[in-house]
């Protein structure tokens, strides 16, 4: 259970049955006037968005949340496949849930599954996750119209720009929150 | 290696302090800004005890317990016990503590400037106000326009005064009348009005209905307003004034509505001042405020969030 002071960004709290995330916050208290807890949450499965705005007194419940790590095994039609490291059980994901993580998913890549009352609903990737680049074309020099940066596709499908000395087969870093480069990977 | 660790050699903290040294620096010169006008004003400079065994028993504000005694909410009973004793004009900046208050323009410890002047009401409190900023802003070589926030703020006086009345009329569907009776003032004056004040001057919104002041001396004329005003400037409430209440009966049902209202929503109930009551009945006519030290210092710094003007907030310190 959680109280009304207890409310900031990043905590996760249940309403109508429901996850919600707290995506922005605001605490508020004009002149000599109550509290005010301002946020906008997002609902975990849906991604719907909405604003609330709570008192001193309001309390909430905490939601049913579960993280397992689990290996991504292979992506088929609308779903998205991974295997519980410590049982071996297979979850499904939407590929819809996945969304962007879709990007940096390559074969037994360990992620965590979020689960809410023991649904898959979410992956969190690690931060860092190193891919093979599989199109480049060659640095045009001179052609500073696009800076010191040129794009190439990974193995996922994925297009991001990258330094000029990037080349095919290139193994990368790529920062997942982000979605960009961070460095290349010596072999 | 990940790429956060580079920096590894370099700690965060020593990071982050450095990067606020030019607020920090400003900060600094702006307090003594603050206090060389009021020494020049002819105020006495007080201090006055932060523990204190009844804070004001204001309706929303929770003080933080300190063994048998609590850290002050505000300096205001101390001060004022001083007025009652023939003090005429006296300033603090003291450390003030809110339990609970903690957002991007709150912090739970805090530096309030409060001053009092005998023998003036809000009105003449506010020209002062004026003064105090003006003088502020020339000291720190800011002139009398400063940047907040993607706005150019004019402080050359007069400001903007607008009673909350006519701020309800002017930015919300509301009448003042029915978000008090709804109980959504709050709500109101923080969704739809606040962003509207002080937007290319600061402004005084004034005249709070009489339910909203706790301290604060009603309008001979209309005593359903208090003579209460607070300034804004950029939407930022920096400081909250009034003509001060005189009369200790008065006083004593306005606390004891208050600690009603505290019981009633399950809040720790504080002891009656009883010595500040006492003293009440001396206290010639006055106006007093009090000014947000961090607020103004996020004013002159145009900061955004009131952690970039203190060198720890709560979660660093």
């Amino acid at each position: 259970m959680y109280n009304a002071s207890d409310l900031r960004k990043g905590l996760k709290v249940q309403i109508d049955n429901e996850p919600y995330v707290i995506t922005e916050f605001q605490f508020s208290k004009p002149g000599k006037g109550q509290s005010l807890y301002r946020c906008k949450l997002k609902n975990m499965i849906t991604g719907v968005i909405i604003d609330r705005t709570y008192r001193s007194g309001d309390t909430f419940q905490t939601a049913n949340l579960e993280e397992r790590r689990m290996q991504y095994l292979y992506s088929q039609e609308n779903e998205v496949c991974f295997m519980d490291v410590e049982n071996y059980e297979q979850t499904f994901l939407t590929t819809e849930q996945a969304g962007e993580s879709n990007n940096f998913l390559t074969d037994n890549l360990e992620v965590k599954i979020l689960l809410f009352e023991g649904k898959a609903i979410d992956i969190i990737l690690p931060n860092f996750v190193g891919l093979t680049v599989t199109k480049a074309d060659p640095w045009a020099k001179g052609d500073s119209v696009t800076g010191d940066t040129k794009p190439v596709t990974i193995e996922t499908g994925y297009v991001l720009r990258v330094p000029p000395f990037v080349e095919e087969g290139s193994r990368i870093t790529i920062d997942t929150r982000t979605g960009e480069y961070v460095t290349r990977v010596k072999e | 290696m990940s790429p956060g660790s580079k920096n590894k050699s370099f700690p965060d903290e020593q990071r982050r302090l450095s990067g606020r040294r030019q607020h920090l620096l400003l900060r600094a010169r702006m307090v003594q800004a603050i206090r060389l006008f009021f020494v020049n004003r002819g105020y006495l400079e007080v201090e006055t005890p932060q523990l204190i065994p009844s804070p004001v028993p204001e309706t929303h504000i929770d003080a933080i317990c300190a063994g048998d005694l609590y850290l002050q909410t505000s300096p205001e009973i101390c001060m004022k016990r001083l007025l009652s004793a023939g003090y005429p004009k006296m300033f603090q900046i003291s450390k003030c503590f809110r339990r609970g208050e903690r957002g991007t323009l709150h912090l739970p410890e805090f530096t309030l400037l409060e001053w009092y002047q005998t023998g003036t009401d809000y009105n003449g409190l506010m020209k002062e106000c004026e003064r105090l900023f003006i003088w502020v802003s020339r000291s720190l070589e800011m002139g009398e326009n400063i940047r907040y926030r993607d706005m150019d703020i004019i402080l050359k006086p007069p400001w903007e005064r607008i009673t909350v009345s006519d701020a309800f009329a002017r930015y919300t569907s509301f009448t003042l009348e029915k978000a008090v009776e709804k109980g959504c003032f709050d709500d109101v004056m923080v969704g739809d009005i606040e962003p509207h004040l002080g937007i290319n001057r600061p402004t005084f919104l004034y005249d709070y209905p009489a339910s909203l002041a706790a301290l604060a001396r009603l309008k001979p004329e209309n005593p359903e307003f208090a003579e209460r005003f607070e300034i804004y400037i950029g939407g930022l409430e920096l400081a909250n004034g009034f003509s001060e209440l005189t009369d200790p009966e008065e006083q004593r049902a306005r606390f004891e509505r208050d600690q009603h209202q505290r019981q009633n929503s399950g809040r720790q109930v504080y002891p009656m001042p009883e010595r500040f009551l006492n003293s009440l009945e001396h206290m010639p006519e006055t106006a007093g405020i009090a000014l947000g030290v961090d607020r103004l210092a996020m004013i002159f710094t145009n900061s955004s969030r009131i952690d970039y003007v203190v060198s720890f907030t709560p979660e660093e310190s």
